[in-house]
């Protein structure tokens, strides 16, 4: 019999506590772009108003923020345009927010696929994280839109060496988006509970992540409970996001937040990382 | 030819109710097991995969010790009733779940089709479906788009290939999916029964490309299924699994297919000599039916165009018995009769001697006419035109199609019936 061992591949139980196989990943890249293509294309055919839906919500969203932030609880957001300010806050929020859920249901949402055909699972989740930056795009137009006009107008604000952060920023965002929605996706194929917590939750999480409000607010209004916002690494990207807007000192920017946040979010990855490839294997049989 | 593929000691467990908080404690007790350092403690209980004894424990080995490797070129025939663990092991070959223990090598990119238009979206049209579809398989872009008119010709789908697939008729998007995965060129490549799906002509295209995919082109294939005809085909070894093991590793697909067709022959042997709800003086009673193959063999399932021979055997009252006849009604599971097999019409009245108190009559069908399915069995004996025995559904068998006009085709499913002998001629 042949003595050549050398297999190309194994299938067993035993796992490698962290694996992310780029060169199967790089094989499957074509499927990743047909993910891609499938999540922007199919969400509004069939849409009177297609990607126009798109705009609509932060714009609306905004407007209420606005009227209801500003005018009639009067949170100060210094030189910047209140509109412009939530605007900035509820584009990178909601670009946060689909990556978390998109990741975190993708054993659900896909468990027939998975149940009959191998690929790299984590191309489900990359697919997201990409597709969505699609639809961040397209509202960074209209932000764009808002910011010129305000400009022209006379507000003070503009672009600066601070912008640079701006594509850190957005992809500290797809690392926790990507790192808590595996861990979510992990607990929810056997226990469902978690799924039940984040609908609602979500909502919650986005008033604690100074979407509405700058840091400061929260730091000389209710000094005692800012913690809350503190320790809280979303608030400091949306904070941050906005700063590299911006700039100016209404918002705060500290290099050492930026270096922890930075570094949590790549612990959170991992972590999530490793519970994922834990389930991809065996989730099928409990999902 | 060499080793592609290697499965040692594979076993697959799994957990049987349902998941709720007694689940909990079990993966805690794992967890707490696993920092140790120990072995999983649920790994050294679990029940043997049969699903008519009730279940005692909360595990059951789906599969367990399954060892086997597979040559390159050969296409293995995966067979065995129904729950007896096939599918799961198409499952752990596919990469879709992973062993409970041992290992599966290999050495050559696995694609599996345990289902057609996997990740079709009804909303893309026929074409970026394909391209969908393919890429899931594991096809990349270049080799779609140079395959994609073969594609697009093999399903018959031209006219709408530009339409969003949830136009399409089920049976339009099932050969659309066929065709994509039909243009796998994997090392080995593994399917369930995909085939038994479209309308005839489509499904005699299938077997033929399956045919030349698994011999012409040296592909290594496994192949899962019930449809014996198929096997015999497309197969060149037979993996035969029962209650979650291997019984028969052979290269002798016909022998493979015999022992398939016994298997669980015994529960099924109905007690009849225990039956009450029965009419007749009881002069002669039957007590045991057997269905024989052409080569003398018992078994339950046997196969449309087969020699059958059905042995009755009865136990009859001291004396002489004169003018004794035997008959059997064959109707479909649902009730319509099918057909009668007397033995007065085409033989003659049997004279029974008054020596024995056991004796057997045989009814010998040269090429059996039922089409797949099951049927049932009456079974009438009489004796000086008074009935002796009469009982209701005494026996029954499986059919499964076969060649029955030996022209190596088969009846279109949805045409079955009875099939009868007949010539075709152009006058």
């Amino acid at each position: 019999m042949s003595k050549d061992e050398s297999w190309l591949f194994e299938i067993s139980s035993k796992r490698k506590f962290l694996s992310l196989n780029f060169k199967e990943i790089w094989r499957y890249r074509d499927l990743l772009f047909l993910f891609v293509k499938r999540d922007v294309v199919t969400v509004y055919k069939q849409t009177v108003l297609g990607p126009l839906w798109f705009f609509i919500q932060p714009l609306f969203t905004s407007v209420v923020f606005t009227l209801i932030f500003n005018r009639i609880a009067s949170i100060d957001t210094g030189f910047i345009p209140s509109f412009l300010f939530n605007l900035a806050g509820i584009t990178i929020w909601n670009y946060f927010k689909i990556c978390l859920t998109g990741t975190a249901s993708t054993f659900r949402a896909n468990a027939s696929m998975f149940g009959k055909v191998y690929f790299p699972r984590f191309i489900v989740p990359l697919s997201k994280v990409i597709s969505n930056l699609v639809k961040f795009g397209i509202q960074m137009i209209i932000l764009t839109g808002f910011y010129v006009y305000y400009v022209l107008d006379g507000a003070q604000i503009g672009l600066g060496w601070y912008t640079f952060l701006f594509p850190l920023y957005l992809a500290l965002m797809a690392i926790y988006g990507l790192g808590i929605g595996m861990i979510i996706s992990t607990f929810t194929t056997k226990y469902r509970d978690l799924s039940i917590l984040l609908t609602f939750s979500m909502q919650l999480v986005m008033y604690l992540s100074a979407v509405p409000y700058p840091m400061s607010e929260v730091t000389t209004k209710v000094p005692s409970y800012a913690w809350v916002v503190e320790y809280n690494p979303i608030a400091h990207m949306v904070e941050g996001f906005r700063y590299a807007l911006f700039g100016g000192d209404t918002l705060s920017f500290d290099w050492s937040v930026l270096g922890v946040i930075t570094l949590a979010g790549i612990l959170i990855f991992l972590l999530g990382l490793m519970l994922f490839n834990r389930t991809e294997k065996t989730f099928i049989d409990t999902v | 030819m060499s080793i592609i593929l290697k499965a040692e000691n594979i076993s697959k467990q799994y957990r049987l109710g349902l998941v709720g908080t007694g689940s909990i404690l079990h993966d805690f007790n794992r967890f707490w097991y696993r920092i140790r350092g120990k072995e999983d403690p649920y790994l050294k209980i679990g029940a043997v995969n049969d699903r008519t004894a009730k279940a005692t424990e909360d595990y059951v080995w789906a599969l367990q010790d399954i060892n086997f490797e597979v040559q390159q070129g050969e296409v293995l025939g995966i067979i065995g009733k129904n729950g007896a663990g096939k599918s799961t092991l198409l499952k752990l070959l596919s990469q879709v779940t992973s062993p409970t223990t041992g290992v599966i090598k290999s050495k050559g990119r696995i694609a599996s089709l345990l289902e057609v238009g996997t990740g079709f979206h009804p909303e893309l049209t026929g074409r970026e479906n394909i391209y969908l579809n393919g890429a899931i398989l594991g096809m990349t872009k270049a080799e779609i788009a140079s395959k994609i008119d073969e594609i697009i010709e093999f399903s018959g789908c031209e006219l709408y290939i530009d339409t969003p697939t949830k136009r399409y008729s089920s049976g339009m998007t099932v050969r659309l999916a066929f065709a994509v995965a039909a243009h796998l060129e994997p090392d080995i490549l593994v399917i369930d029964e995909v085939l038994a799906v479209g309308d005839a002509e489509f499904q005699k295209r299938a077997i033929g490309k399956m045919q030349e995919i698994s011999s012409g082109q040296g592909r290594t294939v496994l192949f899962v299924s019930h449809n014996m005809a198929s096997v015999q085909k497309l197969c060149n070894r037979i993996l035969l699994i029962e209650h979650g093991k291997v019984i028969l590793d052979t290269l002798d697909v016909d022998e493979g297919i015999q022992r398939y067709l016994q298997t669980g022959r015994d529960q099924l042997k109905a007690k009849l000599n225990e039956r009450t709800d029965r009419k007749g003086n009881g002069f002669i009673k039957l007590m045991r039916v057997g269905i024989e193959d052409a080569s003398g063999n018992e078994v339950d399932t046997v196969i449309t165009g087969s020699k059958v021979v059905i042995k009755f055997e009865c136990q009859k009252k001291e004396g002489e018995l004169k003018k004794v006849a035997i008959a059997f009604s064959v109707t479909r599971s649902n009730g319509t009769l099918l057909s009668t097999f007397v033995s007065d019409v085409t033989h003659d009245l049997f004279n029974l001697s008054e020596s024995n108190s056991e004796v057997s009559f045989s009814c010998v069908i040269d090429r059996l006419p039922f089409s797949e399915g099951t049927y049932d069995c009456n079974v009438t004996i009489k004796q000086d035109n008074q009935v002796t025995d009469w009982v209701i559904k005494a026996f029954g068998f499986t059919v499964i199609d076969g060649d029955y006009f030996g022209t190596g085709r088969i009846n279109p499913k949805s045409h079955s019936g009875v099939l009868i002998d007949h010539h075709w001629s152009k006058n």
